[in-house]
Parts: C-alpha cells; sequence; structure tokens
C-alpha cells in the first residue's frame, strides 16, 4: 500500500529532507544534520511536522463517561482547556495506543494518536462508543499540525505569529480564530523541552511553516531527532516501550492509570498486575563502551537472555551509549549490572533511570 | 555529489579497498558516510583476526542505524584505525584517509572482483 503525505510533503522534499515511512507516512527524518536539530531544540527552537498524528472529535451528553471508559487517566470535571496523557488498554491490560486527550468544552474532547495506530484506533473508539450517547469523528484528514519545540518557541511565537502563547501553562489548550479558522494551540511536545502544538487547516499548517521558518530563528527538524529527543527524556514510543502486549505498569506508566476510577477498559488487569507484581520492567541501561544498544538487542546476565532493548542511542545531550529495556523484574533494581548484545559481542551495562536527560518544561 | 578515488577498488556495499603491496586499507566511500550522517562509533576487530571478501567484519553507526561493513577482501587484520575510537566523526570528515582496517591481502586477485573509480561512479549513476 502506498504512503500517505502530510499536507507539508512537498516542502520537505524541496529542502532536501530525507524522507522515510513511518506510520504509513512518508515522513522527512532530517533536512541536514540530525545532531544540529536535535541541539537546535534544546537549545534554541526547531519545528517538526507532525501532521501524521491522527486527530478524533469525541461529542455528546455521554462524552466525559464514554472517554473515561476507555482512557486510563480520568478526565472526570476536567476544566476546559485541560489536556491529559494516557492509554486506551485491552482487556488484557496491553496498550491499544497512547493518546493525549484535549478537553475542549463542555462535552467536547479531541483525542491525539498516533498515526500508525489511526485505523485500529478509529476502529476501536467507534466500536465501544456504540453503547453511549457520543458522536465520534475522524478528523485526521481535516488537519495538519506541527509542534514548535525549544527554550525560545514561545518568544517566537508571540513574536513571529502574532498568536498570544506566554499565558498558556503546561498541557493546555486552547482554541483561537486565526485568519479567519479556528486553530487550536496546546504547551505540549514529545521532546522535553517547553514548547507548542498547533492544530489547524492544511492551509493554516503550510501558513505558520513558512513563516516560522522565513523568522530564520526556527530550524526544520525530522522525525530522527524527535526521537532522540523523546528518548532522552525518557518518554515512550508506541512500537517500542509500548505495544498491544505491553501494559503500562511494565513501561512505569502506572501514575497515568487511575485505578480508583469507576470502570474502564482494561482496568481488572491492571489491578491484577499491579497485585500480583510484576514480572517484567522497562528499565533504564547505561553501557560502559560507546556501542550503541537499538531496538530488539538482547540484554544478558550470565549469558542467560533476560529482555530486549525497546529503545537505544548514542545520547546526542550526554554523549553516553544509553538504552531502555524490557527485563525481568528480578534484575530491574538500580545499579544491577547487566549486559547487552551488539552483534558478535556482548557489552557491560549497568540499569539506571530511564531518564538519561532532565526534562526543561514551563509549569 | 560523492568523491571518488581513483586507483581504490569499490564494492557494491560501499566499501573501498586501498591496495599497497601485500596491504590494503579497507574503509567506507564518501557516498557511504553521506548515506549514514554523522558516524557515532566504528565496531572494528582486533589485530589479527582473519577477514574474509563478502562477510561482515564491523559496523559503522551513525545516531538512527548501524551499517554493516562488509570486506572486499580476505586476510589478516594487521592494524586497526584506533584514531575512530575517540573521534568516529573523522569517517564523515574524510573517508579515504580514515580507512577502518589494514588488512594482509591473502589473495590479491580477490581486487579483480571490485570495481574501478570509473564503474563506481557509474554503479552510484549520479
Amino acid at each position: 500500500m502506498e504512503n500517505k503525505r502530510t499536507c507539508l510533503y512537498d516542502k520537505h522534499v524541496a529542502l532536501g529532507a530525507l524522507i522515510s515511512p513511518f506510520g504509513g507516512f512518508d515522513m522527512p527524518i532530517q533536512y541536514s544534520n540530525i545532531v544540529e536539530e536535535h541541539n537546535a531544540v534544546r537549545k534554541a527552537c526547531g519545528i517538526f511536522d507532525v501532521s501524521h498524528m491522527g486527530e478524533v472529535l469525541v461529542t455528546g451528553p455521554e462524552s466525559e463517561k464514554f472517554v473515561n471508559y476507555i482512557f486510563t487517566n480520568d478526565i472526570t470535571d476536567a476544566p476546559n482547556g485541560k489536556i491529559y496523557y494516557g492509554m486506551m488498554l485491552h482487556p488484557t491490560g496491553g496498550v491499544v495506543d497512547d493518546l493525549l486527550v484535549y478537553k475542549m468544552a463542555d462535552k467536547r474532547y479531541f483525542l491525539v494518536i498516533n498515526a500508525g495506530n489511526i485505523d485500529k484506533d478509529v476502529a476501536w473508539i467507534m466500536e465501544h462508543a456504540q453503547n453511549f450517547d457520543v458522536t465520534v469523528e475522524h478528523q485526521s484528514d481535516k488537519y495538519g499540525e506541527v509542534a514548535v519545540q525549544g527554550p525560545k518557541t514561545e518568544a517566537i511565537i508571540e513574536k513571529v505569529l502574532g498568536i498570544p502563547c506566554a499565558d498558556m501553562t503546561f498541557y493546555t489548550c486552547k482554541e483561537l480564530e486565526y485568519n479567519g479558522e479556528t486553530i487550536i494551540i496546546s504547551r505540549t511536545g514529545y521532546t522535553g523541552e517547553d514548547g507548542f502544538e498547533l492544530y489547524g487547516s492544511h492551509a493554516f499548517t503550510n501558513e505558520v511553516w513558512d513563516k516560522l521558518l522565513a523568522s530564520g530563528e526556527v530550524l526544520p527538524c525530522g522525525l530522527g531527532c524527535r526521537d532522540t529527543l523523546r528518548f532522552e527524556v525518557g518518554l515512550p514510543l508506541y512500537g517500542d516501550e509500548l505495544t498491544d502486549e505491553i501494559t503500562p505498569l511494565e513501561a512505569g506508566l502506572g501514575i497515568f492509570v487511575k485505578l480508583e476510577k469507576e470502570n474502564f477498559i482494561g482496568k481488572e488487569a491492571i489491578a491484577k498486575q499491579k497485585a500480583d507484581g510484576l514480572k517484567r520492567k522497562i528499565v533504564g541501561i547505561e553501557l560502559k563502551d560507546k556501542a550503541i544498544p537499538r531496538h530488539g538487542y538482547d540484554v544478558e546476565v550470565e549469558g542467560k537472555v533476560i529482555g530486549q532493548v525497546t529503545t537505544g542511542y548514542n545520547s546526542i545531550s550526554t554523549g553516553k551509549s544509553v538504552c531502555m529495556a524490557l527485563i525481568d523484574a528480578d534484575y530491574s533494581k538500580l545499579g544491577t549490572e547487566v549486559e547487552v548484545r551488539i552483534r558478535k559481542r556482548v557489552f557491560p551495562g549497568v540499569v539506571t533511570k530511564k531518564r538519561f536527560y532532565d526534562k526543561n518544561y514551563k509549569k | 555529489m560523492s568523491k571518488i578515488v581513483e586507483g581504490l577498488y569499490y564494492a557494491e556495499s560501499h566499501e573501498y579497498v586501498k591496495v599497497e603491496g601485500e596491504y590494503g586499507y579497507v574503509g567506507i566511500t564518501d557516498y557511504a558516510q553521506h548515506e549514514l550522517g554523522n558516524v557515532v562509533y566504528v565496531d572494528m576487530p582486533d589485530v589479527d583476526d582473519e577477514v574474509e571478501a563478502g562477510a561482515d567484519f564491523g559496523a559503522v553507526e551513525s545516531v538512527k542505524a548501524a551499517s554493516d561493513l562488509i570486506s572486499p577482501v580476505s586476510g589478516t587484520v594487521v592494524e586497526v584505525n584506533d584514531a575512530l575510537n575517540d573521534q568516529p566523526e573523522l569517517i564523515n570528515a574524510d573517508p579515504y584517509a580514515n580507512w577502518v582496517i589494514k588488512v594482509q591481502l591473502s589473495d590479491a586477485s580477490e581486487v579483480q572482483n571490485l570495481m574501478s573509480a570509473e564503474a563506481y561512479k557509474a554503479f552510484l549513476g549520479e
């Protein structure tokens, strides 16, 4: 099947981006240099085309009850403009997808889902919506989305786009009129830095892209550095740290699963797993050598395979070879000595926290 | 447009060998380093290891990917480029000056299976 393209695709090609498939889309992986792009976001400002992300609007009298039923976080009595991170779970506790829920207004929720899961998620949401008095609209084709990330972002958005955003707190959103259309801006991102995400029509997305690049203060950044950035601050990627088979508890994301909530899909399985204790767990591992542990490589102790790497890099911000890995919980204590098999050899490492670089959010 | 050096022999997997007497210096081509992007680690064999034409002997790793190094020739590793341990980015700066291994060739005629500079240029189709 042919990959989809975002509304900014032609601009990526014109910029000479390296294009690769991701989540069913042909996406820019890097424009010139992944290290420069990564550092631009850590130190200044970078822009990402994230129009591949999916959007679903849930409205109707039972919308709060419905979203609470399919979502692990608790949105009960959420104030307008608040955003929640969480997951949709299978009854087994495995993850259908991780997503953001934007409380736009009373009985109106905007769900942002992963590109590679759009078909699966929409089918899942539609199926479960049948028992609720809600309306579900799949809006992925309507919206383009850019993520503008880095410590200088707030000032640049206000100056270059004329969109007031300094008063917005982390994980909040608002709708506003821009050139005759209603757009959404949120103080969110996937890099560990302060930043904003903007949703609007394809025309709006192109205009924002053009204006920010023309300012000369914003570097176009590909999905390559989006992955190195999110990895360094320990954020999970669906497909690596979260899958249909990995539960949020195993991924260390239990705080986003509100077991005190009345009912939601997967609750029983998670409650049981919590009571029984975890058999495996995602940890951080730091290698002593510069060899790079990559997705799928075995983690071993005394020749016995105890798990696999989920994501690994030579961290651009710290220079260390580090990874997240799903391993036997018996070996998950900080400081445990483990080895990672990289090609023909094993390299010694030690279990660490899975945050390799501190987040720099504006609270 | 990738840099291609006259007088070297090139493999389809984008390694080169520069022959000097009974030795061959093996590295990756300018095209390969460009495709990989920022090189952050080079996994090299040990001195005295045997390498075989067509078999992997290590890897070059960029931020995003690991790419196997395939030896274009057979023989014994007599030297590895230790400078790459601390400065793997030398490969990006000049891949022809910064070879990866020096091999004592066991069969000098093997280079006849490789491409000339001209043939490699045509192969890249640039």
